[in-house]
This record gives C-alpha cells, structure tokens and sequence, in this order.
C-alpha cells in the first residue's frame, strides 16, 4: 500500500480532466499566459497525454506591453516542446489611443485582453478553452466549475452552472456555447510553487529576484522593462533587487524587492508574505466584487 | 489564543525552508465538506479555520475588517463568515447558496473544503459537494441541539458513501461549555446516527467564533478529553488509500495512439493495484490480455495504485476504447444493462420515466430509461413515499435500463464505479447524481468467454440464418402442433431445427419451478436462455409456450441479435381452445382442481405486434405451418 502525496492527487486529478476535455471536445486550446500556472498547466497536458504532445495548441493573448523576458520564455518553451502556438493581440490599440498609461484598468483590460480573447475563441471556433484559475485566487474563483459553460457571447452565468459530482464531467453543450475549463482549480498557490520545485518546471526569470531599473509609483514598484515606459516629470528610473509573484502587462505589474534567486527562497518568501499574489495586479483593484463582474464579461 | 502548533509554523520556514519543504512534499491530502443550518456558524467556522491556517494576507484581513463593519453580523468583531461568502448577491443576503471550495494546510495535511448551504432547497449543493468528500463535519447549534437539517445532512452524508462523521457541537461559548449540554446532544445524535446506519461518529465541542478545540484542545472543556478538531481531520483515513485494496479497475478515458508504433490506454486507477505482467480483462468485450508497460511522462512505472492517472500498453492487439474498463482479468466487475439505483433530482424539469436520458458513469456515455420510482424518499422523516416521478432536490429508488451493458460495482463498494450522473438530452443540463444498489441481472456476473468460432461461423456451416420463432397463445391454442408441423417441413428443407416444449422442459430442466406468477416469468427466461444459446450455435429454433407475459417475451427478444426472434401468435380464442380441451386442463380449471391456470385464473397478454399471427379458426396446422415458413424466407 503506497498512500498519494497531496501534489501526486492533484497532479493526477489535472492529468483526468485534460483527458476528459480532450475525449470529448471537438476543438480544444490551452491559454497560455506563460506565468508560473500556465507553465504547471503545460507541464500537466504534457503528462497527460506522453508519448504524443498536448493535442492542442497555445493561445497567448499579448497586450503589446508584454515583459520582454516573457516573451522570450514563451517562443523558447513552444520551440522546444514543439507546440503550435497562437497569438491573439489588438492590433488596432495603438491607432485606439488604449495603452496602460493613459486608459482605466477597465477599459483597457477589456480591449487589449478580454476582446481579443473572445476573438481569438470565435475565429479559431475553439469549443473548449483550458485556463489556469485556481479557486484559492479569489473568492468568485472558489465557487466556480472546474468545466465553465460560456454562452456564445462568452458570458459566464454564475446562477446556472452544471452540478459536478465524483470525477464526472458533463460536456455536452449546444452549438455556440464554448467551455472553459479549470484542471488546476484546486491547486493553491502553494502548491505551484512546490511542485514547480519539485518537478523542475522551468519558469520565466522574471519570478526570479536580480537588478531591474525600477520607479515607484502609487505604492507599487514598476520596472521599466522597455523605453517605451513613460517616465512622470523629474522621475528617474532606480535599479532595485526585484522579483514577481504574478505577471501582467509590465507597467501595471508591480514588482515585490527580494534577494530570492533560487526556488526556495520564492517559496520561502511566498509562506512568509503577509499580502495575495493578487495585490500586485492594478486590474483587480476596485470594489471587491469586481473580479466576478470581468468573469461575467468573459475576462478568464 | 490557542496554540497554533499543527499549523505551518513561520519558524521552521524562516529558518531551515529546505526542511519545511521536504517535509510539506509528503503531505496528503483529505477532502471534507461542513453541513449545517443556515445558523450554526459553518462559515464562521471555515473562516476560523483559513485565518488559524494563516490563509488570510493582510490585504484580505483589511477588507474583511471593512466588510465586518459594513455587513458583519458580529458587532465590532471581525466576522470570519465574510471570508467565505463568496458571490456579490449572496453576500448581500447572508447566506451561502453554492457550492464552493476552499483550502488551509496543516504541518500534517493539505485540506480542500466543499463549503455547502444547509438550506432545504439546496439538497442538490450538499450532495455535488459531499460526492469528493472523504469526511463530513457536521454543525450542531449546542443551543438547538439535533434539529430537521441535522438529521437531512446526515442521512446524505451516509447516502453519499462518506465514511468519516465529525459531530461538531458548535457555539460551546453560548451554553457556558456545559458538559452535560453536550452529552444530550451527542446522546441524541447518537440514536438517529445508528437507525440510519452510521455506526461511528466523532464528536467534538467547539466553538469557532472563540476558537475552542479547534486547532488545540480548549482549557473552556477540561471535561473533554477526544482530539481536537484539526488533530482529528490530519488522522483520518483518506478513501484512496481504502480504494487500493480492492480488485484493479481502470475506466479507459483516452487512447493514446501517435504513431503506428504506440498504443496507450490512458486512464485514472479508480481501484486496486497495476502492475506489468498482470493478467487483465476488458469489460463488457470479456477479451484479455496481459499488462506490458505503465507508461508515464516519468519513465515506465513498476507499480501503478488507486488514484493515479496512467497510461497502460497491453502485450495484444485487443479492441479497447474510451468507455470500456480494463480488470483484473480473474476478478473483474459487474455489466449490466440493468440495474437499481438510489437517485438525487437536481433540476428544475422533474424526472419523465421512460424518456432516455444520457448516463455517465467512469468514461462511459449510454442511453437510460428510468423506471416509475419505486419510492421516493423523505430526507426529514426517512418515510418511503410513493412517486411517481421525482422533481428539484427529491430523493428516490428507482430501476434503470441502458441501450448496451455498462461496466459498474456498487455505490457502496466503489465510489468511482457506482456514480453516475443524469444529462438532459435536450437541455444538456446535469439533471440527477445517482448511486447503483445492485445490478438486476445476476447471469451477466458471468463474463464472456470469447470464442473462436463465433455464432456467424456455425450459422455459415449449417448453411442457414438462425432464428427463435416463438409460438405464444393459450393452452390448446394449437401451439405445439403447428411448431410441430413447421419442424417438419423445415427438415424436408435440410434445415437444422429444434424443438423446445413443455415436455422436453419441464421435465428436466425446469422440473423446479411450479405455475406461479414468478416461476412462469422464470420459465420462459429459462427456455429464452436456452433458446439464445441454440441459436448461437446456428440452430433455427422453435419455442411452444403458453409465455402469458409481454414482457418476459420482450426480454427474450431483446437477447437476440435485431430480427432473429420471430414472434408467433397462435390466435385461438379463449372459447374455441377450452371447447377442444385437448387434455381436459380448462374443466380441471374451471371446477377449481387447477389453480394459476392462463385465461381462467391467470391472465393472457396477447401480443401488440407480433411478427406472425396464425388463425387456427380457419387454418388447418399443415396450412398454418406453410404460411409460416413463407413469411421467414428466405432462411439463408
């Protein structure tokens, strides 16, 4: 008799679901955010479905304000696992006028990453979409599905979702509604961490705490991750020791000082920190309700 | 404050974080679920629990102070139930109305919460959330004592297969930690418990607004001296270490195929071990084969246990696909397509018996067909009521019928293999969970042994189509002299027939059975068994029973392969056969000498559409026996 570590269950729980998803979906695609989830996620889908690749491909929705790194993580890890990747951007922001300084988080988040995001499922006529929500992240996250029925507008209706009993997932869906689906909603924050350790999972350095030319700004620390950072009068950028515990646009993202570079020192500050990953994202900021508002509108 | 020893302590990780780590990688993991009243103070109690487990930042703590103020119900004190009252509407009536999941870890244990409402309409929340559940607590208001719900939740709790039973007296602080409060309670509780078959509980006094035996016994209860609550939860037993022991099953979910030279069956172990070289048997085909490999992303496995996901190659080409299970070859599971099923409705649209719903248990997907309930099942009184459908949030036994055989073990055995749940055809809408008692037909305990030669290749050899024609009317209806007089123009034809009748039946095979009404229906399921075999074997075969029940002849039909079982109606009214008498059965019946005797005493159910309906009013057997062959032609 050999009893199952915590990692073993929800490995193994994750590994049912992508097989699930992938028996009994026409059309599946993973959104790859290239963030620490995502990068459990597709160490998961690899598992799962060893000797053959994930058989879906990649979509990452890029605001355009990407971390430079990021993106650098991301082209490396889908040349060496070959995957077939696919990138949702708004092209037209720039002539829109939307960029991170000048727009609300609001209305930004809805155009650079919320549209082309529905845009990218319509075209592509993705019928099911992993994403990497885990449901310790955020009250609205812990009473969601781990399979998420959209409508074909991509709504989430939270008062008539699909009971889930034992292990045992019904996708049936009618034509035009898309499923969004959670194989890691039961994992914590901790639990990435540790079995990002624990398997080796190489992650984007900029978890990684070293030197990056910052400004501190409404209480956040931003790194100026390209000239095209726009500096306030009398603003000069600071090289600070930084790290991330969560990645978005870069200057909306706000960067924790830290001397962790290797693992287990993130992990070690993450049990000690005294503040959610999510503190550091302008974008859930607002009234607390807001995080099942964007839900309701389509935003992951 | 309570000692906080069993939490994550700050120390170890400040100090020694590669220890902490190592430590925390051996963690298991119990799943349970709170039931109580909308009052009993379960979400105070979770929020207790999250903040004790430090699972609550600051930047959380300042918002749930703000919220406290705003919505709390605790006066100035920080109202822990805000931390877990998750969606904006129910947040503004104060109740929890979903299902939903939270997680605190302990130096021992990871723990995941299905946090569910106890309010009366929401039976299909605590059920979802009980179904993963290795343990329950269940909240007590030490004030109210066992109420209605506690009773409701209890009995779900038992019905959906969960072992472990936390009683959790809560509010202690609100009777002044009275023992003897608490032993009423638990004495109470205990009676209920065991009528419905919990045999072992665990109860606990505490008090989650003041935190009282809680993470450590409290100094309030020096009269209590069993664990404290979380002490409790790091120690019990989880289910899937339970699952182990049992016989190896495998629900195939997936096959994984990326080349010509791989072929993996991709699947989580819902029970047993796996280990390569082990004999196996995929159900319902009864094929076997012999395990070659347990491919992982890790390199090949020498052992694979209850609860991982795996992919298995097997050492033979065997057809196996998504929806078959693979076995221990030597003790493998339960197929039927029929079986009787304790059931939970959850939606809105009430149960219409005889509609087909799908059903999916494990990786397979067939059509059902649902019998009028037996009873329905009143989750306050336990009564047995009678229904006639069931609708939102209703409880009842009914028998289930599936288009081809499904792979199960009982609810109460295995959790994976006896769940299934109910989708809406139409609406694709999760309608009912249900849990299999026992399987309806016992014969198909016995797997099939695939042949060789197969029933296509006897029927070839023999040069001819096999068939059942099945005579049915009443006694001296004529049914034996017409199969009589068909066998006999069939042998001129240099067909290979048979003959089964009362005679050759009765006195031997079926010497047991009387002329009740359950040894007639066993009777001709009897003399159907056979019949299917003789025609396996490439036989046309011919059947002389009086059969009065349409639907033993339907089961009997539904045995055969689509068109094989001809139906033949021996239309003899009551009136003409009782006046040939034949063998002076229908005076003997008529003076009382014999009972249970078929349209005297005991009914006919004439067929609705039979294949062939013979006249013998104006038919002589000759004429009828050649207008029967006609309509079988051809026999090739």
């Amino acid at each position: 008799m050999r009893s199952l570590t915590h990692l073993e269950r929800l490995e193994a729980e994750s590994i049912h679901i992508f097989r699930e998803v992938v028996a009994e979906a026409e059309n599946p695609v993973m959104l790859y955010s290239v963030g620490k989830d995502s990068s459990v996620m597709l160490h998961l889908a690899r598992k799962a479905f060893y000797p053959a690749p994930p058989p879906f491909p990649m979509l990452h929705v890029a605001s355009g304000w990407d971390f430079g790194d990021l993106l650098a993580h991301r082209d490396k890890t889908v040349r060496e696992y070959g995957l077939k990747l696919i990138i949702a951007k708004n092209d037209d922001a720039e002539a829109q006028g939307i960029n991170p300084f000048d727009t609300g988080s609001a209305l930004y988040s809805q155009a650079q990453l919320t549209d082309p995001l529905k845009r990218a499922l319509t075209e592509h006529g993705f019928d099911a979409a992993f994403g990497g929500g885990r449901r310790d992240e955020e009250k609205a996250r812990a009473k969601e599905r781990i399979f998420s029925f959209r409508s074909a507008a991509h709504r989430w209706d939270p008062k008539n979702q699909r009971p889930e009993l034992w292990n045992l997932y019904n996708a049936k869906k009618t034509k035009g509604e898309s499923i969004r689906v959670f194989p890691i909603s039961n994992w914590t924050e901790l639990d990435i961490w540790q079995y990002i350790a624990l398997e080796n999972i190489d992650i984007v350095p900029l978890y990684f705490s070293k030197p990056r030319p910052t400004v501190q700004r409404d209480g956040m620390i931003l790194v100026v991750d390209d000239d095209r950072f726009r500096l306030e009068p009398g603003e000069e950028p600071v090289t600070r020791s930084v790290r991330f515990r969560t990645l978005g646009c870069y200057p909306l993202t706000g960067a924790t000082e830290s001397d962790a570079t290797e693992m287990n020192d993130i992990i070690q500050e993450m049990l000690l920190a005294t503040g959610s990953e999510r503190q550091g994202r302008a974008i859930d900021k607002g009234q607390s309700a807001s995080m099942e508002d964007k839900k309701q509108e389509g935003y992951f | 404050m309570n000692d906080q020893s069993s939490f994550q302590t700050d120390a170890l990780i400040a100090e020694d974080i590669d220890a902490y780590l190592e430590q925390h990688q051996h963690k298991s993991l119990l799943r349970f679920i709170t039931c109580g009243s909308v009052d009993d103070g379960k979400s105070t109690l979770i929020g207790r629990l999250l903040y004790d487990s430090k699972m609550i930042f600051e930047d959380q703590l300042a918002a749930l102070e703000s919220d406290s103020i705003k919505h709390g119900t605790q006066g100035q004190e920080i109202d822990f139930a805000l931390l877990v009252d998750g969606l904006a509407a129910e947040r503004e009536q104060g109740i929890t109305i979903d299902v939903a999941y939270r997680f605190f870890t302990t130096e021992k244990r990871k723990f995941i919460v299905a946090d569910t409402p106890g309010h009366e309409q929401y039976t299909r929340n605590m059920v979802t959330g009980a179904s993963t559940a290795d343990l329950a607590v269940i909240l007590i208001d030490a004030r109210k004592g066992v109420l209605q719900q506690t009773r409701r939740h209890s009995y779900l709790v038992h019905l959906l297969g969960i072992r472990h039973v936390v009683l959790a007296v809560n509010k202690m602080d609100l009777v002044g930690y009275d023992q003897a409060t608490f032993d009423a309670i638990l004495a109470d509780y205990r009676v209920f418990a065991t009528s419905i078959g919990i045999t072992a509980f665990t109860a606990i006094p505490i008090s989650g607004f003041k935190g009282d035996n809680i993470t450590a016994l409290s100094a309030n209860t020096p009269w209590y001296s069993g664990p404290a609550l979380i002490e409790h939860l790091e120690t019990v037993e989880v289910d899937a270490a339970a699952a182990q022991t049992q016989p190896f099953r495998m629900p195939v979910q997936w096959v994984n195929r990326p080349n010509l030279d791989f072929r993996g069956f991709a699947g989580q172990i819902a029970s047993g071990v796996v280990r390569p070289g082990d004999a196996v048997r995929i159900v319902p085909s009864g094929k076997t084969s012999t395990v070659k490999t347990i491919r992982t992303f890790d390199g090949d496995l020498d052992e694979a246990v209850a609860g991982q996901s795996v992919t298995l190659t097997l050492a033979d080409e065997v057809d196996c696909s998504r929806g078959d299970l693979i076995a221990a070859a030597g003790d493998p599971p339960q197929a039927s397509d029929q079986f009787c099923a304790t059931f939970v409705w959850m939606d809105e649209e009430a149960l219409k018996p005889g509609r087909g719903y799908w059903l999916k248990l494990g990786t397979q997907m067939v059509t059902a067909t649902v019998q009028p309930p037996k009873y329905e099942i009143d989750v306050n009184s336990l009564e047995h009521l009678a229904a006639k459908t069931l609708s939102l949030n209703a409880i009842g036994v009914a028998e289930f019928a599936t288009d081809r055989p499904i792979a199960f073990e009982p609810y109460t055995q295995n959790r994976q293999l006896g769940g299934f749940i109910l989708i809406d055809k139409f609406t694709n809408a999760t309608v009912a969970a249900g849990m299999i008692e026992f399987n309806l037909r016992r014969a198909d305990n016995v797997h099939w042994q695939p042949v060789a030669i197969t029933r296509d290749d006897h029927a070839g050899m023999k040069n001819q189509k096999p068939k059942v024609l099945w005579f049915t009317g009443l006694s001296g209806s004529g049914k034996s002299t017409i199969a009589n007089e068909v066998e006999k123009q069939l042998f001129v034809m240099n067909r290979h027939t048979f003959l089964l009748d009362g005679d050759n039946v009765r006195h031997g095979l079926n010497r047991d059975l009387g002329f009740t009404e359950a040894d007639r229906i066993e009777n001709i399921r009897r003399v159907g068994e056979v019949a299917k075999l003789m025609a396996d074997a490439g036989l046309i075969v011919l059947t002389a029973f009086i059969s009065p029940f349409r639907a033993e002849r339907q089961l009997v039909r539904e045995m055969l392969p689509d068109g094989e079982f001809i139906e033949i109606f021996v239309d003899t009214p009551l009136s003409v056969a009782e006046a040939r008498d034949v063998k002076g059965l229908y005076k003997k019946a008529r003076s009382g000498q014999l009972k249970n005797f078929t349209g005297i005493d005991s009914p006919y159910e004439p067929p609705e559409a039979p294949e062939i309906r013979v006249n013998t009013v104006d038919m002589t057997p000759e004429e009828a026996a050649r207008y029967i062959i006609q309509q079988i032609l051809p026999l090739k």
